[in-house]
C-alpha cells in the first residue's frame, strides 16, 4: 500500500479508512484502506455489491463524512469534512450526483434558481461565466430551455436527474463524483443518462467517478473500473481487460451473475452466502467464504492489492 | 410555494368546519379593527343600571358597574386576538430559530435548547404560566411573556424535527457542497421547507394562546380592571353566578375564537401536505 501516487492524478485516495459508529457496538469499517486514483478527462466506474461502501467512500471523497485514517486530495488540495463553514472553494471543482432524484432538488425553489447557484459557485471561483444561463445548461443535457421557470415537482424521475446533472455540471467541475445516478431510473433512461454524464464530463475534461452497480452500464461508458468488496478494491484496471479477463475470483462471480441473453439458457452463477457484515469482517481475505477457489492459508494472509490491480493470492506479486 | 398553496386551498376550505372557521375567524378580526364603530357604548362608562338582563338598548345585559357587557364583549376582542397573534409570531419566531439550530448543528446546541425545552414540558402548562406571571407581576404584558416562555418549546421541538429529517437530504448537501454556508443552506434549503407545516401548528396555537391569555387574566395574573378583557369578564361573573350573561357572553367569545382558530388550522393541515401536516398535528396534541 506504499504505491507512489500518480502525478497526474486529479484526485488521489490513498489507503483511506471510514468508520461509522453506533453507540453500544464496535465502530463499522465502511472503507477499509482504498487507494484510488481518477485522472483529469478519464471515467472510472467503481462497482460492487450493495453495502460495500461505495457510497461511503463517494460521501468521503465530496468531504461529506469524515475519514478516519488515510487521505484524500484533490489536485494537491487535502478534502476535508465539510462543517459549518462554507466548503473551501478550491474543493467546489468536485460536484456530487446523487442516487435519488427525487430527493436531490429542492421543491420550494425553481428549478433555474437552482441550476444558477452551480454558476454562481463557478464564478465565485474565478472562472469565467460570461454568458452562462441555466437555459444553455438545461439544452446541454437534454431538457427545454423554459424547465428553468419549472419545479422539480413537475419532472420525471430520468429528467430530474438530468437537472441535478446540469446543476453539478454549472459549477465548472473538474471531478463529478456519481453516486448510483442511474439505479432510481427506469431501463429506458439508464444508459441515457450514463451516456450523457460520460459525454459531459469527457467534453469538459473533468474526471468522473461512477459508482454503480449495474456492470453492463459500467462497462459502457467506464474508462477504468475498480471492483469493490466488503471496503476494499479487489480488482482494478482497464475496462476492457478487466471485462475480457477478470483474475479475482469475485470480479469473475460478479461478471458471471449478469444474464446473456445468448439462449443457450445458461443461469447466472451465484455466490454462496451474503455479503458479510462490515462491523466483523472475516480474517485473512475478506472474500474467502464465499470464494469458490479459496486454499490453505485464505482465512489467515491478507492479500494486497498488487500493482498490475488485483488482490488475490492466486496471483502472487511477480517477484 | 404561495401559489401552490393558493391552488391547494379551495378543496379543503369546501368542508363546512373551515368555512364556518373561516367566517368566524374573519368576523372576530372585523371586530378587532372597528370595535369603536361597532360597540353602541362605551365599554368602561358606568351609566347604565346595574346588572340589567339582556333586553334592548344592551343585548347582552350589564354588569354590576352598570357597563354595557357587548360594547366589552367587542372591546375585549382587541386585547385578546392580537396579544395571541402576537404572542404566536414570537414563539414560532424564536420556538423555529432555536429548533431549526438545534437540528441543523446538533451537537452541544441541540443538546442545550431541547434539554431547555424538556425543562419546560416537565411543568403543566398553565402552572408554568401562573407561576412566571406571578413572579412578573400581574399586567398583560407579562402574562404576554409568561405564556411565551411555556410555548416556544413545542415549536422547538417540531422544528428540530423537521429540519434534522432535511438536513441530510440530498438536496441540501448539493446546496453545501456547492459551497453554501450552513446559514445559507439554513435559509434557503431548509426553512422553506418546514414553513408549511409550522404555519399549521401557529394557526392551532392561536386559539391555545387566546385561551391562555384568558386563563391568565381570569386569575387576575392578567389585565387589571377596568381593561375590558374576556377571562377578567367571566372572572367577574362568577362573582354574580345568577347574572347568568356577564359570564357567558365573554365566555362564548373565547370558545368561538378557538373554535374558529382550530377549524381554520386543521383546513390549512390538510391543504398542505398530509402526511407530514397531520403528523405534526398529532405531535402537538401529544405535547399540549
Amino acid at each position: 500500500m506504499t504505491r507512489q501516487p500518480d502525478r497526474g492524478a486529479l484526485l488521489s485516495v490513498d489507503d483511506l479508512v471510514v468508520q461509522y459508529r453506533r453507540p453500544g457496538a464496535p465502530p463499522t469499517r465502511a472503507v477499509a484502506g482504498v487507494s484510488l486514483e481518477v485522472r483529469a478527462g478519464e471515467v472510472v466506474g467503481l462497482v460492487g455489491e450493495s453495502g460495500c461502501g461505495k457510497s461511503t467512500l463517494a460521501r468521503a471523497v465530496c468531504g461529506l463524512t469524515p475519514s478516519e485514517e488515510g487521505s484524500i486530495s484533490f489536485d494537491g488540495t487535502p478534502v476535508r469534512p465539510l462543517g459549518v463553514r462554507r466548503r473551501d472553494p478550491a474543493l467546489t471543482s468536485i460536484q456530487m450526483v446523487f442516487q435519488d432524484p427525487y430527493g436531490s432538488l429542492n421543491p420550494r425553489r425553481r428549478v433555474g434558481a437552482q441550476i444558477a447557484d452551480g454558476i454562481r459557485t463557478a464564478a465565485g471561483r474565478g472562472e469565467d461565466v460570461d454568458g452562462a444561463t441555466p437555459e444553455d445548461l438545461l439544452t446541454r443535457v437534454g431538457l427545454p430551455a423554459d424547465a428553468a421557470t419549472r419545479y422539480a415537482q413537475e419532472f420525471s424521475g430520468g429528467q430530474r436527474q438530468r437537472i441535478a446533472i446540469a446543476r453539478a455540471l454549472a459549477a465548472r467541475p473538474r471531478l463529478l463524483v456519481a453516486d448510483e445516478p442511474i439505479s432510481a431510473l427506469d431501463a429506458s433512461a439508464q444508459l441515457h443518462v450514463a451516456r450523457l454524464m460520460r459525454s459531459l464530463a469527457v467534453e469538459s475534461g473533468a474526471g468522473l467517478l461512477f459508482i454503480s452497480h449495474d456492470l453492463s452500464v459500467v462497462r459502457l461508458i467506464a474508462d477504468r473500473i475498480a471492483v469493490m468488496y466488503l471496503g476494499q478494491i479487489v480488482e482494478t484496471g482497464i475496462t476492457a481487460e478487466v471485462w475480457d479477463n477478470p483474475r479475482h475470483p469475485y470480479t469473475q462471480a460478479l461478471l458471471a451473475a449478469i444474464p446473456q441473453p445468448d439462449g443457450a439458457g445458461l443461469l447466472p452463477a451465484e455466490l454462496p452466502g451474503d455479503i458479510p457484515d462490515p462491523a466483523a469482517p472475516p480474517s485473512g481475505c475478506r472474500f474467502h467464504p464465499r470464494c469458490p477457489r479459496a486454499f490453505d492459508g485464505c482465512d489467515r494472509e491478507v492479500p494486497l492489492l498488487s500493482d498490475d490491480g488485483v488482490a488475490c493470492r492466486l496471483y502472487p506479486a511477480a517477484a | 410555494m404561495r401559489l401552490n398553496l393558493l391552488r391547494r386551498l379551495p378543496r379543503a376550505w369546501r368542508r363546512p368546519l373551515a368555512v364556518c372557521g373561516g367566517l368566524v375567524a374573519a368576523g372576530w378580526l372585523v371586530v378587532v379593527l372597528a370595535a369603536p364603530l361597532l360597540a353602541p357604548h362605551d365599554p368602561l362608562a358606568q351609566d347604565l343600571p346595574r346588572l340589567a338582563s339582556p333586553g334592548a338598548g344592551h343585548w347582552f345585559g350589564t354588569d354590576e358597574l352598570g357597563r354595557d357587557v357587548l360594547s366589552r364583549v367587542l372591546y375585549g376582542a382587541r386585547m385578546s386576538i392580537p396579544l395571541a397573534l402576537l404572542l404566536v409570531t414570537l414563539s414560532l419566531l424564536i420556538g423555529g430559530l432555536l429548533g431549526a439550530c438545534a437540528g441543523f448543528f446538533g451537537r452541544w446546541v441541540d443538546e442545550t435548547v431541547m434539554r431547555v425545552a424538556d425543562l419546560v414540558f416537565a411543568f403543566p402548562t398553565v402552572i408554568l404560566a401562573m407561576v412566571v406571571a406571578a413572579a412578573l407581576g400581574a399586567s398583560l404584558e407579562n402574562a404576554v411573556l409568561a405564556v411565551l416562555v411555556v410555548a416556544w418549546p413545542s415549536y422547538a421541538r417540531v422544528t428540530r424535527g423537521l429540519v434534522m429529517g432535511l438536513r441530510n437530504r440530498e438536496f441540501v448537501l448539493s446546496g453545501r457542497l456547492l459551497g453554501f454556508s450552513a446559514w445559507h443552506s439554513l435559509r434557503v434549503d431548509v426553512l422553506p421547507n418546514v414553513l408549511g407545516p409550522l404555519l399549521v401548528l401557529a394557526t392551532l396555537d392561536i386559539g391555545t394562546a387566546t385561551l391562555l391569555l384568558s386563563g391568565l387574566s381570569f386569575l387576575g395574573l392578567g389585565a387589571k380592571p377596568p381593561t375590558a378583557e374576556w377571562g377578567a369578564m367571566v372572572a367577574s361573573g362568577t362573582q354574580q353566578f345568577d347574572m347568568w350573561w356577564m359570564g357567558v357572553f365573554p365566555g362564548l367569545a373565547i370558545l368561538t375564537v378557538v373554535l374558529a382558530f382550530n377549524f381554520l388550522g386543521d383546513a390549512l393541515r390538510d391543504a398542505l401536505d398530509p402526511s407530514t401536516a397531520r403528523t405534526i398535528g398529532a405531535e402537538k396534541e401529544r405535547v399540549a
